[in-house]
């Protein structure tokens, strides 16, 4: 007698078997697998024991209070025809940014420079979170097991295309204001996500390698992660430091 | 009120954050379970709850209604997730590599009944099956939560982790064969 695999068991107990009357009939009649596919079933019914805590009827309304006020200045960008200008306006902003970066050289007045202050950091943290997330999918890339058949990089394919849009931005307004240190990574961090973007979603092994030997061979992810690092530095320092020794990225 | 019967998805398409604020009262107790029990760690199921939901109101305009407002979710959680298990169990190597004096915690449970106390027994079977689903990989884990407590099919699942229908059958019966491993020694003991 053939018996019915584990595989056909699991299916079964989940209700995804094409097969399923003639594995009723099957276990109805054959003692070994009516015994297996039990074992199956209270390993699975254990599993259910996990505990997970309890969050009480008001949680909803806690989750919108955290990001609700998040949420408030991307609505502002979708109203309007974001398309034309949230690109202009991202690249005004990033000018700002950068140029104040630059003023350093100059003596300016106080009122300015504190707006100017107050206008970085709220940039340096969408570049700050911009290089954080880009350094995550490369480093997943470049620490990738080298294993036999195909590896799934769906994930990192996504982000690289989320992340795109955000680094043509930053990267075009940086080139724009003179900052061509941080152009530069920008522009080699855009020839790999648009690299990563356009990949299949499963990779050979040897498309793995190629991918890799793009992010090593422009030492891209050290780059982004002292660019990230350097941004990180900027946002936590008390904007009274920044304003007695300001750097550039 | 069900939010999605009720145009919420529409109206916060069209920017009616009102709307976006109904959706995320109905959906985040699901959205707090499902990441518990991906990350099995309560501060990283907050944050992925609160991402997720920034990201659904990122994303909304790529919303395709053929698919349901809470699956669309779960998908965006399911992603996000597995981008936190990955990172943190690369940190968490890294830390074990410096303190090899490490247990691992599953080697710290004996495998038989340590004595008549089925309460004390009862959480030491929890803590099995948490160890358990720790030993999962993150794409099995992903796989074998939305599966199995989430109720979506094989196909579906397939779909929000963009991994097809096959792959994920495959990573849920490795994820099915390791549970089977760990846990059969305990299996129906709990009460």
């Amino acid at each position: 007698m053939i018996h019915l695999s584990e595989e056909q068991l699991m299916l079964f107990y989940y209700g995804e078997s094409a097969e399923a009357s003639g594995i009723e009939k099957h276990l109805a009649g054959c003692e070994q697998c009516r015994a297996e596919f039990r074992a199956l079933q209270l390993v699975l019914n254990t599993v259910d024991s996990a505990p997970v805590p309890e969050r009480g009827a008001g949680y909803g309304e806690a989750v919108w209070r955290r990001i609700g006020g998040q949420l408030g200045t991307r609505r502002r960008r979708r109203v309007f025809t974001w398309w034309i200008w949230a690109p202009t306006t991202a690249v005004l902003v990033l000018a700002a940014f950068l140029a104040g970066r630059l003023s350093h050289r100059y003596e300016t007045a106080q009122t300015a420079a504190n707006q100017q202050q107050v206008r970085e950091r709220i940039l340096l943290v969408a570049v700050g979170d911009h290089l954080e997330r880009s350094q995550m999918v490369l480093a997943e890339l470049s620490n990738a097991p080298d294993e036999k058949g195909k590896l799934d990089i769906s994930d990192e394919r996504q982000m690289a295309e989320e992340l795109l849009d955000d680094n043509r931005l930053y990267r075009q307004t940086a080139r724009t204001t003179g900052d061509t240190a941080v152009a530069s990574v920008l522009d080699d961090l855009e020839r790999v996500l648009i690299e990563i973007a356009h990949s299949p979603s499963e990779v050979s092994n040897e498309q793995l390698a190629e991918l890799q030997q793009q992010i090593e061979s422009r030492g891209l992810l050290f780059k982004v992660r002292v660019l990230g690092s350097r941004v990180r530095d900027e946002e936590s320092t008390p904007i009274s430091e920044k304003d007695k020794s300001r750097k550039k990225l | 009120m069900d939010a999605e019967a009720g145009g919420a998805v529409e109206r916060a398409r069209s920017g009616d954050s009102e709307a976006f604020r109904l959706l995320v009262e109905q959906h985040s107790r699901a959205i707090f379970r499902l990441a518990f029990r991906m990350t099995g760690n309560e501060q990283d199921a907050e944050d992925v709850v609160q991402e997720t939901f920034l990201r659904a109101y990122r994303q909304l305009s790529r919303y395709e209604a053929r698919s349901s407002f809470s699956t669309w979710l779960y998908r965006i959680a399911s992603n996000y997730a597995l981008d936190l298990i990955r990172t943190r169990r690369r940190h968490e190597e890294k830390r074990q590599r410096g303190n090899s004096e490490d247990r691992d915690i599953l080697q710290s449970i004996p495998e038989s009944s340590p004595g008549p106390d089925r309460i004390f027994y009862g959480s030491q079977v929890k803590d099995r099956v948490n160890a358990a689903l720790n030993q999962l990989s993150a794409q099995e884990r992903t796989a074998f939560v939305l599966r199995h407590f989430e109720g979506l099919s094989i196909a579906e699942i397939g779909e929000a982790l963009g991994t097809g229908t096959n792959a994920t059958k495959h990573s849920i019966f490795r994820a099915v064969q390791k549970l089977r491993r760990s846990l059969q020694p305990v299996a129906g003991t709990t009460t």
